[in-house]
């Protein structure tokens, strides 16, 4: 176990370290010019020379990733360009209404879409079935903003039950996580419905029922931990979809996280935040894949963490 | 015994005495419809039996007769919504469960008839507890506290004989073997002594000296409790040692019923008489005398010699190996042309791997020899070009053919891998080997689903034929085919044999199919050989303890002749796979003479019983 912990910290930063490369690497080679954004369009060939030089954005490549390296690993991830303040406060501000959108989001995903998939497999072949795996299919095809739009002008234009927009209540957070996660619910039902149609003709479901035990039991018991396996390494893998939902959701919605903050720096070509954002994006994925390895084994004895 | 067992199994025991003069169960015109493309078909049609009270009926057939059907109709557990009982009554206990709700129904099953099906490593969960799973089943029944259910599943797991009854509550289906599984599977099912037990093919995934064991429990338990058994199999070996009554099925239909002892001795029923005359018998193997001989001798068409595949586990934060499975260590043999070498021994022994290594599918250490040419010297082409002289037919012909390939182009895709004849020439060829088989030429352009199980194993045959390969591995190649199919097929490697030469690596379990198509047999257990000579040494003197138990445990498919106790195994067979660094003795082989080999010291190896019988 320990041993497995460490050999997957190892894989985390490399991977981590990979991103890092990656991402700086194609934000160097972007056209747009960070320079310009800053100092404006009136700045003189002059100004923007001497910022270039102050933000080290002269140096070669290499120079400029080590130095960004060198402050990470200190854990200082620079100052925004525009913003003028330290990139790490920043994100560590907005942080929490991400994460908070995110669980939100998570719970709308599996309730809706566990429960769709598991009443969809139990009367497999039905109209119940039908129905219900046409709607998945709207879930995952609908694109986020029009679901957006189309949530707040039913629930909070139309019939008032939930605000407009913002943040601060739990009333706040229904109508963004619903349209984060019905993307996603539409995934899991199709995802629960085939595996635990999978599992429901398994031969240990015989048994349970030569056993005499009731319908409920079988489906609980016996059927659910075998079919929620798939669906856990899944919400590991999730996260990362997730993160793109939330930029475009947390601007439909005016809601403070860190998409907001990432969408504004990209339309400025504010480099740090942007590469503070997705080191921080790509560790949530990275954490997330590790929890759900972690809780594999304790659904499945079978698994061992090697 | 807890007081509410008891009272349950007082009750029990007074409707038996009411009933005592009636049968258990009586099943009258029964029939069961499976709804499929073309309408509703019958599986069971107009079937009529009785269950006496602590006898065993045996239900024999062939696949497709309707056999499991009917049990799963008794248990009302039938794939549902596509099977359904259409007419008939199951009387039991004054009811007839044909007509009972699904609530009623489920007062019945596990608490007065259970059942326990084919496939121990896959009838239970595998992430529930076998305490859990055991202990579900009695609460489920009975009113009984979380302390005194327990107490009674560590006491149904010792009337199994498992031992360490009490550990094994916390243990997962994956850390045991498939006999134990099958020992877990008869002690919840037997837990609440249910007046009928349903056995459906209980030991046909078991090798076969668990086979003996599990049928005796079985018979012991059935003796101290009085159920009821419903012994569903294929086995006529298992039905002659088990019934007292037996029913043989065809197509859903009763062929005939009667005694045991009547229906081996003089069946009425041209089938029945086809499907005992189709049985393997042990020593009906002497029809095959005169070969195996050292006539002419002749190059050998394979050797291995000192045959070692080992597979490494690694663990620890570097991934080191820490363990090591060791599947062979130090085969040798020989095999010559026109002779057919059986490797037999249970599951886990290594006779598959070592096939895998002569076929080039493992890597191994040691030398493989294939027509003169060692196959470790080899690389690339030269290596494919030995590859052609060895073909293989594998156990599952449902599973060896590409369901999207028509069965033609699988025939000929060995010579177009190997690039030989043209398109015409490879039609042509495959055409003949269908005739050759028994297909007809005008059913290459069929798919395999448009195959029974014995026409998809002669397509396979077929396929291993078309590079007119030297040696031919069959592994377990006739396990999964019914007995009449299997002896038909049987029937044709042999003709092959005799019409191109081949030699055979015969792979099996089964000592009754063995004797009936070897010259030589090889003997192995936990990956060495530990006696090896021609049929006639091997069935007729068999000298190692191993052997014996192996030959005896085959059940004698005559009533007449059935065993007494069979004697136990007192550990379960021990693991190959090892720490590192540990190596397993090397067993030494003594030439009894004529090449008859023994292992030496029958006493080192762990896990037999030193009792030769």
């Amino acid at each position: 176990m320990i041993a497995y912990l460490g050999r997957r910290i190892v894989q985390s930063v490399l991977i981590l370290l990979g991103i890092s490369i990656i991402t700086f690497a194609l934000l160097y080679l972007l056209p747009a010019d960070p320079v310009r954004q800053i100092a404006g369009r009136s700045a003189t060939p002059a100004t923007v020379e001497s910022i270039r030089r102050q933000l080290g954005l002269d140096q070669p490549f290499l120079v400029q990733y080590g130095r960004y390296l060198w402050n990470l690993l200190q854990g200082d991830l620079g100052r925004s360009y525009i913003q003028r303040s330290e990139v790490s406060q920043l994100i560590l501000a907005r942080l929490p209404a991400t994460l908070l959108l995110m669980v939100g989001a998570i719970v709308c995903e599996l309730l809706i879409g566990l429960t769709m998939g598991l009443a969809a497999a139990v009367r497999r072949g039905s109209r119940t079935d039908n129905s219900l795996m046409v709607a998945s299919f709207v879930g995952v095809s609908a694109p986020q903003f029009v679901v957006g739009l189309l949530l707040l002008y039913i629930f909070a234009v139309r019939l008032g039950w939930f605000p407009i927009g913002g943040y601060g209540t739990f009333r706040h957070l229904v109508l963004p996580s619903l349209t984060v996660g019905i993307m996603g619910a539409g995934w899991y039902a199709r995802m629960m419905r085939s595996s635990m149609v999978d599992v429901l003709h398994q031969d240990y479901i015989r048994t349970a029922r030569a056993k005499g035990l009731g319908r409920l039991k079988v489906l609980v018991r016996h059927a659910l931990p075998n079919a929620i396996l798939p669906i856990v390494a899944m919400v590991g893998i999730d996260i990362g979809i997730l993160m793109g939902g939330i930029v475009v959701v947390e601007s439909v919605f005016g809601w403070p996280g860190i998409g907001q903050l990432v969408w504004q720096a990209i339309q400025r070509v504010d480099i740090p935040i942007i590469m503070g954002v997705t080191l921080v994006s790509a560790l949530a994925i990275v954490l997330g894949n590790l929890f759900a390895d972690l809780v594999a084994p304790f659904i499945d004895p079978r698994i061992k963490l090697r | 015994m807890s007081a509410d067992i008891a009272r349950s199994a007082s009750a029990k025991a007074v409707a038996a005495d009411q009933a005592a003069a009636g049968p258990v169960l009586a099943v009258s015109g029964l029939t069961v419809v499976v709804r499929g493309e073309e309408g509703e078909r019958e599986v069971v049609s107009d079937l009529s039996f009785t269950l006496a009270r602590g006898k065993t009926l045996c239900i024999a057939g062939e696949s497709g007769s309707g056999k499991s059907m009917t049990s799963l109709a008794i248990m009302r557990l039938l794939p549902k919504p596509a099977t359904r009982i259409a007419s008939g009554t199951i009387g039991f206990a004054g009811q007839d469960l044909a007509g009972l709700d699904e609530r009623a129904m489920q007062a019945i099953r596990g608490n007065r008839i259970a059942m326990i099906f084919q496939e121990p490593m896959t009838s239970l969960n595998p992430v529930l507890s076998i305490g859990t799973q055991l202990i579900e089943a009695i609460e489920t029944h009975t009113d009984l506290s979380r302390r005194e259910a327990r107490r009674h599943a560590v006491e149904a797991l010792k009337a199994v004989r498992i031992p360490e009854a009490e550990s094994r509550l916390a243990q997962y289906p994956h850390e045991l073997s498939g006999g134990m599984r099958q020992r877990v599977m008869i002690a919840m099912a037997l837990a609440l002594k249910p007046d009928v037990l349903i056995a459906d093919e209980p030991t046909t995934a078991l090798d076969v000296t668990v086979q003996g064991e599990v049928l005796e429990l079985l018979r012991d338990l059935q003796r101290r409790q009085g159920t009821s058994i419903i012994l569903i199999t294929h086995d006529m070996g298992v039905v002659a040692e088990m019934a007292d009554r037996v029913i043989v099925m065809r197509n859903g239909r009763m062929v005939e019923q009667g005694r045991v002892g009547d229906i081996f001795a003089a069946p009425m029923q041209a089938y029945t008489r086809e499907l005992l005359a189709a049985v393997p018998r042990m020593g009906a193997g002497a029809a095959r005398a005169g070969i195996g001989e050292p006539a002419a001798p002749a190059p050998d068409v394979a050797a291995v010699r000192d045959l070692f595949v080992r597979f490494d586990q690694r663990g620890g934060f570097l991934g080191r190996v820490t363990h090591r499975v060791h599947a062979v260590e130090g085969v040798s043999f020989s095999i010559r042309p026109d002779e057919t070498l059986a490797l037999v021994g249970e599951s886990g022994c290594g006779k598959s791997t070592t096939a895998k290594a002569i076929a080039g599918l493992v890597p191994f250490s040691g030398s493989i020899t294939v027509n003169g040419r060692d196959l470790a010297g080899l690389s690339g082409e030269a290596r494919k070009a030995v590859k052609r002289d060895v073909q293989m037919i594998f156990q599952d012909p449902y599973a060896s053919l590409d369901p999207r390939m028509r069965v033609g182009d699988l025939v000929a895709e060995p010579m177009l891998v190997h690039g030989i004849g043209s398109a015409a020439e490879r039609r042509e060829r495959v055409a003949a080997l269908f005739e050759r088989v028994g297909l007809q030429a005008g059913q290459m352009e069929l798919y395999p689903h448009e195959f029974s199980g014995g026409q998809r194993q002669r397509i396979c045959i077929a396929r291993a034929l078309t590079l007119r390969p030297k040696l031919i591995i069959a592994d377990e190649s006739v396990s999964a085919l019914d007995v009449s199919v299997q002896a038909r097929v049987l029937d044709l490697l042999k003709e092959l044999q005799r019409e191109f030469g081949i030699a055979y690596l015969f792979i099996s379990h089964d000592m009754a199919v063995v004797e009936n198509i070897s010259d030589r047999v090889a003997v192995m257990y936990l990956g060495q050989i530990v006696e090896m000579g021609t049929r006639a040494q091997v069935f007729g003197n068999p000298r190692h303890p191993y052997t014996r138990r192996l030959i005896e445990a085959v059940p004698v498919p005559d009533p007449a002749r059935r065993r007494g106790n069979f004697a136990r195994l007192v550990h379960e067979i021990p693991s190959v796979t090892r720490p590192r660094g540990e190596e397993p003795q090397r067993l030494r082989l003594t030439d009894l003479g004529d090449g008859h080999l023994v292992e030496a010291e029958a006493g080192i190896i762990p896990g037999l019983p030193l009792r030769a019988s």
